[in-house]
């Protein structure tokens, strides 16, 4: 058996690992697939006449629907999710750790560390379409606003014909208001932009603040792929359970 | 529990050999170097592996045990199924030389590319002045033990033989290193972009899953240069800036 020399690509998926390397790109695929076909499906079936806020009784708003920018398009006559969903789409798709999942998962690219990806030929992301992850920074300017609209949300969720209130309803919002909050505020780009950039912090204007800017955002960042799937299932969840309960399949449960 | 082991090592010269079976006494607490010296002092005592400090420190002992790219000594036998025979082989990604002994000379040429570090003028009263606070970031590129695990680990060079194009994620975080240091000022990022080949690297983070002195490679050495990179190259809005104030 002639041992691989460098340049040697081990066939496709094979390698000498024992343990379950396949688990993790596995469960993250099926994750983005189902993800992406309920969103996909919900963003092109608004429900009532306002599709933003799906339920009459409740303030609770679909994450997916928000804010309606429809409004300012006069003649748009299709779903306003469709105004709105590049947004995050484009956000999570150019994301530092968005990028490793999926090139794991979903592109093979490589699917574990040490597995075999055949022959093909690769640029990586030095040429299209993955050149454009550099873009990612702008996509976090524009998500900012979104992350005002859901803390906008946040506080409507506890308002019921005009009373202060809480049901389960209520968390479900919360929770994908603090995960999308903590998602945002953990991502790479933004550790680059409050203080990442700088060499000498005691040189720079407002370096100490500059400083603990950086650090704390490094915080966050430790666990910002836990932020990635907690906030992409809450988002999901959160358009999921007000779909339900203003169609009236589930109810909602009603703390005080 | 003392036991007997089935070992499979690759045994061979130049990338021509085969893989040979040892079935070997092992005590309790050996990792998987002894158990390479054991073969060796009871069994093929021409059986070649490079090893020196034991101890985690030198770098020397890497190979790919059970399809993992690590130190063996610091891989516990009773870290491994004992019940499945126990793969050893020499890094994949480095030309072979012997048994369990690849050449990694290459490594040295890249490291050779990187401008080094180039201090900046002294200050009024003669001296250098930095705060621990600034270099702890780079502190932490320089645990970096030379070990190439993950240079071996790395698809751009294991699985795609971008050697002459890619410098590898030991190199990324060196060439951070110097130049997030506060003192330098020295301008690396024109290299790390055309010769060092950052493009190529997608952040799938094997470097940082296979690294023995647990450098966060990727999150703090490869995306922090990604960010700059993309600063200079990839930020419309930045690079006109740049245009229009000549800065
Ligand atoms: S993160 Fe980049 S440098 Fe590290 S192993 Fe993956 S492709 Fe190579
Ligand atoms: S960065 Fe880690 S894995 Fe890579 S050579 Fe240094 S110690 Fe080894
Ligand atoms: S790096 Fe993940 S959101 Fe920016
Ligand atoms: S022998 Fe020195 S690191 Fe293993």
């Amino acid at each position: 058996m002639a041992y691989p020399v460098p340049g040697t690509r081990e066939p496709f998926l094979a390698t000498r690992r024992l343990d379950a390397w396949w688990l993790a790109p596995l469960a993250m695929g099926i994750s983005f697939i189902v993800f992406i076909i309920y969103a996909t499906w919900s963003a092109l079936h608004p429900m009532g006449d306002d599709p933003v806020t799906y339920h009459v009784q409740t303030n609770y708003v679909s994450p997916f629907f928000s804010p309606d920018l429809s409004k300012f398009i006069p003649g748009f006559t299709w779903s306003p999710a469709l105004l709105i969903l590049w947004i995050p789409a484009g956000f999570r798709l150019t994301c530092y750790y968005g990028r490793k999942a999926y090139y794991r998962s979903l592109t093979f690219s490589p699917s574990a560390c040490a597995v075999g990806k055949g022959q093909r030929e690769y640029k990586g992301e030095r040429a299209l379409p993955w050149i454009l992850n550099n873009l990612h920074r702008y996509f976090l300017y524009i998500i900012t606003a979104l992350v005002i609209f859901h803390w906008i949300h946040f506080f409507d969720a506890f308002r019921f014909d005009g009373h202060f209130g809480m049901r389960l309803g209520t968390l479900v919002v919360a929770a994908d208001t603090i995960f999308l909050t903590l998602y945002v505020t953990s991502c790479h780009s933004l550790r680059h932009l409050v203080g990442g950039k700088i060499d000498c912090y005691s040189c720079a204007a407002a370096g100490m603040a500059r400083h603990h800017a950086w650090k704390g955002v490094s915080i966050l960042n430790d666990k910002h792929n836990l932020y990635f799937w907690l906030s992409l299932f809450t988002v999901g969840f959160a358009d999921l359970y007000i779909r339900m309960i203003s169609s009236g399949c589930w109810q909602d449960v009603r703390f005080f | 529990m003392p036991r007997t082991v089935k070992m499979k090592v690759f045994r061979g010269e130049k990338g021509e050999g085969a893989i040979h079976d040892y079935n070997v006494h092992i005590d309790d607490g050996m990792v998987v170097l002894d158990v390479i010296h054991r073969i060796q002092a009871t069994q093929a005592p021409d059986l070649a592996c490079r090893w020196n400090c034991k101890a985690g420190k030198c770098g020397s002992c890497s190979a790919e045990v059970n399809g993992k790219p690590s130190l063996m000594c610091m891989t516990r036998m009773d870290s491994l199924d004992l019940e499945k025979p126990i793969t050893v082989e020499p890094l994949m990604t480095f030309p072979h030389v012997r048994d369990l002994v690849t050449d990694v000379s290459w490594n040295y040429t890249v490291n050779k590319r990187i401008k080094p570090f180039k201090p900046k003028a002294k200050e009024a009263d003669g001296t250098h002045r930095m705060f621990q606070y600034e270099v702890d970031r780079v502190q932490e590129f320089r645990k970096c033990i030379e070990c190439y695990l993950c240079q071996t680990v790395c698809h751009v060079l294991r699985n795609h033989g971008k050697h002459e194009e890619f410098a590898g994620p030991r190199f990324m975080i060196r060439t951070a290193s110097l130049e997030m240091h506060p003192l330098d000022v020295e301008d690396r990022v024109p290299f790390i972009k055309e010769e060092g080949g950052i493009g190529f690297c997608n952040i799938t983070k094997c470097c940082t899953e296979v690294c023995p002195e647990h450098i966060h490679i990727t999150d703090n050495g490869i995306i922090p240069m990604k960010e700059r990179v993309a600063d200079r190259y990839y930020d419309p809005i930045k690079m006109l800036f740049r245009v229009l104030t000549g800065k």
